[in-house]
């Protein structure tokens, strides 16, 4: 941090701090609360280039201390206040929420920084004073659906559960005991405006300078790919970790189809993307960069050129593979001494002449159901290890509603047609309306295989009301998600060491020869059994037809017995007697 | 119910059943036959409508206008063809990926039971190849599938038109697919199974990589000329299956919109349903709906799709002698306007008519119009059933002889009930088993000899079991040959309920013919009578019959020695349908239709 960061921080910190203050309180301020942004530009093989926003809040708070003590945080400076009350409330540890609309397209795109299952994603890990979990995960759920406007109410215990395995911490860890961890995936749920605004409103800067003026809902909705993320989790404060902050990750990938829109050529730029330009740094902010990811034009020798010159150059190991990045660095008023005093980045090159195959990432998965008809199914699961030498195992998760009836007997997992046995498998099978299926596996690939997973399940019947009203558009299966070690093919760099991407920092890599990658499968659309809604009037009317009429008569024939009536007196041949018995005439 | 626990009104009910029973099962048959008539005047049935909301409403502009680039297509596609003898592969994923779409290909082979003499295949080895426009922000759930045979120039020029033009846009909601398949149904049976991972048939394919989820809908195009007079529209799937009405609406609506010809059956369409000319226009085409549906083949490579629930049609461009052509523009323009609306879709097509006739493409026959006429035609069997009921079910004149007659009937009634069925399943079995040993005897091609040896066992049975109770019993009586009529009427019956559910115009056609000779079948005086009728009724002579009226109706009569060339083609069909796509129409015929026809030829001969 040079000293022009220092002072922008000193001055963020008078402009929020109503009260003056002291030499040695504005020595400490600079000390606590951090912002950063980043923003990293990665061209696609495909065409398509992948724009990843970061912005990252520190909060030097200790929570569980100051609940410990019983005391009540009032205070916030760049961490958002709604988001602040609501994880000091729920005394949440760890959150993790994003929301997605499309589908990261791994084969053509390769490796993201970080992948989001389509729809809404929501883990939290609770702090041990927590008594009740599923009660506040139910109030925090409800409260995040009000905060991010999105149908996050929609979580309750049928969609919940409690992986075992496949999720940790990813702060610093104390504990890790399961019981303090919820998970819950909602395929359905659509992402747009309303959600993007109070992500927004999340920044210090708001929308209004820094790299979030690039964040306008008409461009970043009219890309192929849409995620953004809220990350909470304790970090260290300092590299001695006497003691522990609370860091807000903000994350935003889109991916913008250059094809459709109208220019092939390998050309693109912020304004072309966005249709902003960067005027301004956000005064808050400690750092604020833009990174260009310049390894696949290196690679090829293609000519480009990239406006304004970037003034530095690096390189880093990323997902085993070495990435070079031109590095701009926003803080620098020099990048805006343009004559419109605004930051364009721009590049333009030549069109590959042919077509490449796109690398493939080492690991890579595909989930479909299989069979027809309304009875029963299979869900597959195909992974593929396209390391040409190395094995390693992944851990993976599959959450099914209780509405597929999964029958396990029928799991088969088989790599290069012989079985493949899993080496910790651990299962929680559903309740009908209360829980889901909950598969964990951990799987040995061999290297350069596919392995499938699949899985027989029949379609439940549900109860008539149970349906939602477009039933014929079928049910989601949330994604399944895949953790692994993935080896890599050059030598890590541990971090730290180096200027990087910051993205990088959520998954640390932990040795040299390995980096941790999750992902996350296609959904699943599977169709039901479903009755004709559009006439239950007749159907009521003709089973109640059938049932009086066929069964009642039939079951009137079958139980009665037939017995030969003596013909009985009838009631005038009775009274006719009485009177000739008065009479004393001989009865008839 | 005190009808029927009431003797005495019993007594009448019985009475009503056994004295009336000829005129009432006469007047059924009657009645059901004048009712289906009657389905296709056009004043008594609905007119069409689109029940969808999602495709009803919203409005789409057509703006394609690249007729030419898909000419040029074409024309490139069907020169890299011919350099490669069959489905230019290479060439295929190259311009799929320029247009940016991503490209897969799925090889696949199979042999077939015996070799196909029509299309001359034996041993097939082929390649689909697909490319998949991903939906932005879409999570690849849905899927529409665009597709043609490679066989198909300009369809496979326009589609790749379209593949480009659609790219461009980024209103999908669902991905499409678009798929060039390779051998036609082969090609497309074999695609599907990959795509949902099954194997029914015995295909040997690659493992298909790119999914798109669930299909929703799928078009297929036929198109083989520059310009078009009209479209014809084909529905029938295979068993009998047919697209949701709606599917079938939309493509209507479009012909219309674009003012484009649009005939089903090849029948161009005529405004006056209400005069007689056009009233036998309209039961002309219905009748060849019925054959075509009853005859249990796909009639495009649509008919496929249905089995996985996927709403699919086929839609051929014909070029005929007619003035007035339209170009690829319209074409691209009718094909865009379904797709954008198949795109618009929330759900499934769900909401119109699955099992419906269509007389023309105006107006259609729904399920609850036509069941009638089929209620009426199987109410004869069970009349007549009840009938044969209460006449075993009456003490006789000797009492003596019914006591051991009871003892005997379940071996007498056992043993005709399992040779019929048993010849049945050797003429399942047999051919398709003995086809090498019969092509070395006898000089003929296997599949002739797989046809001839079918023929031959057919007919063996009509010799084969009818003597046994002679032999199992001492003396010949009545109630042994109405015990065993009861029960063949009473399974008919129930042959007939159960197919007309599945496969309405096969049930209609089977209880048309073989309800009335299953009525009059009975030992004793006309027997000779009896047996011609219920020859001319047998399974293969329905066949030969229909065959015949379905060229007549299509206007082009047939010489007797075509119409048995086609029959011996049809039984070669049928048996490859049944092995190569899981058609059930062949089974079905051979093993239950024939032994119950052959019960009833035992009841003629029992004595």
């Amino acid at each position: 941090m040079g000293p022009g960061c220092l002072l922008l921080a000193a001055a963020a910190c008078l402009l929020t701090a109503p009260v003056p203050v002291g030499a040695q309180e504005l020595a400490r301020c600079g000390q606590r609360d951090r912002f950063e942004e980043e923003l990293v530009l990665k061209p696609l093989s495909t065409g398509d280039v992948a724009a990843d926003f970061q912005f990252r809040t520190r909060w030097d708070v200790d929570l569980e201390q100051r609940e410990a003590q019983a005391l009540k945080v009032s205070h916030y400076r760049l961490f958002p206040k709604s988001l602040g009350q609501v994880i000091s409330k729920y005394s949440v540890r760890e959150l993790h929420l994003s929301f997605t609309q499309g589908f990261w397209r791994r084969r053509g795109w390769g490796q993201p920084f970080q992948q989001a299952p389509p729809g809404a994603e929501l883990w939290v890990w609770f702090q041990k004073s927590v008594s009740n979990i599923d009660t506040t995960w139910k109030e925090l759920t409800n409260v995040l659906s009000g905060l991010f406007c999105a149908s996050l109410n929609f979580i309750d215990s049928t969609n919940t559960v409690t992986p075992t395995a496949s999720f940790k911490p990813l702060g610093i860890i104390n504990a890790t005991d399961h019981k303090y961890l919820r998970y819950s995936i909602l395929p359905r749920e659509v992402v747009c405006t309303e959600n993007l605004t109070p992500w927004k409103k999340l920044l210090p800067c708001g929308s209004k300078a820094g790299l979030a003026v690039l964040l306008k809902a008409e461009r970043l909705f009219h890309t192929s790919y849409h995620s953004q993320a809220v990350h909470v989790r304790p970090v260290c404060r300092d590299d001695l970790c006497s003691s522990t902050s609370l860091e807000l990750t903000q994350s935003l990938s889109v991916v913008f189809d250059l094809y459709a829109s109208g220019f092939a050529k390998k050309e693109w730029s912020l304004f072309k993307m966005f249709s902003r330009t960067l005027t301004e740094v956000c005064p808050l902010a400690s750092q604020s960069t833009i990174y260009v990811d310049l390894t696949d034009a290196d690679k090829e020798n293609e000519m480009y050129e990239l406006t304004p010159t970037p003034l530095s150059q690096i390189r880093t190991t990323l997902h085993g593979q070495w990435r070079s990045y031109a590095v701009y660095d926003l803080l620098n008023p020099q990048l805006y001494s343009t004559p419109s005093q605004s930051l364009n980045i721009a590049l333009k090159g030549k069109p590959a002449k042919q077509y490449r195959e796109p690398v493939v990432p080492a690991l890579h998965a595909e989930r479909y159901v299989s069979g027809y008809g309304l009875e029963k199914g299979r869900v597959n699961t195909l992974i593929y290890n396209n390391h040409p030498y190395r094995g390693f195992p992944i851990l993976l998760m599959e959450t099914v509603p209780w509405y597929l009836r999964l029958y396990i007997h029928t799991l088969s997992i088989t790599t290069r047609g012989k079985e493949n046995k899993p080496s910790f498998i651990h299962y929680q099978p559903a309740k009908d309306r209360e829980r889901s299926h909950l598969l964990e596996m951990l799987i040995q690939l061999p290297a350069n295989s596919v392995t499938k997973i699949s899985i027989e399940f029949e379609r439940a019947l549900l109860k008539w009301t149970e349906y939602p009203p477009d039933a014929n558009h079928g049910f989601y299966v949330g994604s399944s998600v895949l953790s692994a070690l993935v080896p890599s093919s050059v030598t890590m760099q541990a971090n730290g060491t180096k200027s990087r991407p910051n993205f990088t920092k959520l998954f640390p890599s932990s040795d040299s020869s390995s980096y941790f990658v999750r992902i996350y499968t296609e959904a699943l659309l599977v169709n039901l059994p479903t009755p004709d809604f559009s006439m239950p009037y007749n159907v009521i009317c003709l089973t109640c037809t059938v049932v009086a009429v066929g069964y009642g008569s039939l079951y009137n024939l079958l139980t009665r017995t037939f017995q030969i009536a003596e013909p009985s007196d009838g009631l005038a041949k009775k009274i006719a007697n009485v009177i000739r018995r008065m009479r004393g005439v001989p009865v008839l | 119910m005190g009808l029927l626990s009431d003797p005495s009104r019993r007594e009448v009910l019985t009475r009503l059943i056994t004295r009336m029973n000829t005129p009432l099962c006469v007047v059924c048959y009657v009645a059901g036959i004048l009712w289906f008539v009657g389905l296709a005047f056009e004043p008594l049935i609905l007119r069409m409508y689109i029940s969808e909301n999602a495709m009803g409403s919203t409005m789409v502009h057509e703006n394609f206008v690249y007729g030419e680039r898909a000419l040029s297509y074409a024309r490139e596609f069907s020169g890299h063809r011919k350099k490669m003898g069959g489905m230019p592969v290479d060439w295929m994923l190259k311009t799929l990926h320029g247009l940016g779409l991503e490209a897969h290909s799925q090889t696949f082979s199979r042999t077939l039971p015996f070799p196909d003499e029509l299309r001359e295949r034996y041993m097939v080895k082929g390649t689909n190849v697909f490319g998949i426009l991903r939906a932005p922000r879409a999570a690849s759930t849905e899927s529409i599938v665009l597709s043609t045979s490679h066989r198909n120039t300009q369809a496979t020029g326009l589609l790749l038109t379209l593949a480009s033009y659609f790219r461009g846009h980024i209103h999908w909601a669902k991905d499409i697919i678009f798929l060039f398949n390779e051998h036609d149904m082969l090609g497309m049976e074999a695609w599907l199974e990959a795509y949902h991972d099954v194997n029914l048939t015995g295909m040997a394919s690659s493992v298909l990589q790119g999914r798109a989820g669930s299909i929703q809908a799928a078009v297929v195009l036929e198109l083989n000329s520059d310009v078009i007079t009209s479209f014809d529209v084909a529905v029938e799937g295979l068993n009998g299956q047919l697209p949701n009405l709606d599917l079938v609406n939309l493509f209507i609506s479009f012909c219309h919109k674009n003012a484009v010809l649009c005939t089903i059956q090849g029948k161009l369409p005529r405004s006056d349903g209400e005069t007689l000319p056009g009233y036998v226009h309209a039961l002309q085409t219905m009748l060849l709906m019925v054959l075509k549906q009853g005859s249990g083949k796909a009639s495009g490579e649509h008919g496929l799709f249905l089995r996985y629930h996927v709403e699919a049609i086929t839609i051929r461009g014909i070029n005929s002698f007619r003035q007035y052509k339209y170009d690829m523009v319209t074409v691209g323009k009718v094909f865009e306007g379904i797709v954008r609306k198949l795109n618009n879709l929330l759900e499934r097509l769900h909401q119109s008519y699955f099992f419906y006739l269509l007389p023309s493409l105006s107006r259609f026959v729904s399920i609850g119009y036509y069941m009638p006429a089929f209620v009426l035609l199987i109410s004869i069997p069970i009349l007549k059933a009840l009938d044969l009921w209460i006449k075993l079910s009456k003490p006789e004149g000797n009492q003596q002889t019914t006591h051991t007659e009871r003892d005997v009937s379940l071996l007498t009634i056992l043993t005709p009930v399992m040779i019929c069925h048993a010849t049945g399943l050797a003429l399942y079995f047999l051919p398709v088993f003995g086809r090498k040993d019969a092509a070395e005897h006898f000089p003929v091609s296997e599949t002739e000899a797989v046809v001839l040896s079918s023929i031959a066992i057919y007919v063996a049975g009509l010799a084969l079991p009818h003597n046994t109770h002679r032999v199992l019993l001492s003396e010949v009586t009545e109630r042994g040959w109405m015990t065993l009529k009861l029960i063949t009427l009473l399974y008919l019956a129930l042959l007939l309920g159960c197919i007309a559910l599945i496969n309405f115009s096969l049930g209609f056609i089977l209880a048309v013919t073989l309800t009335p000779a299953a009525a009059v079948a009975q030992p004793g005086h006309l027997k000779t009578f009896r047996a011609l009728l219920l020859l001319l009724v047998s399974p293969a002579t329905v066949l030969l019959m229909c065959l015949y009226l379905y060229h007549e109706l299509s206007e082009v009569p047939l010489t007797v020695l075509e119409c048995w060339q086609l029959f011996l083609q049809a039984i070669a069909e049928a048996i490859l349908d049944h092995h190569l796509y899981g058609c059930i129409v062949y089974p079905f015929l051979i093993l239950f239709i024939y032994p119950c026809w052959l019960l009833l030829w035992n009841v003629v001969f029992w004595m």
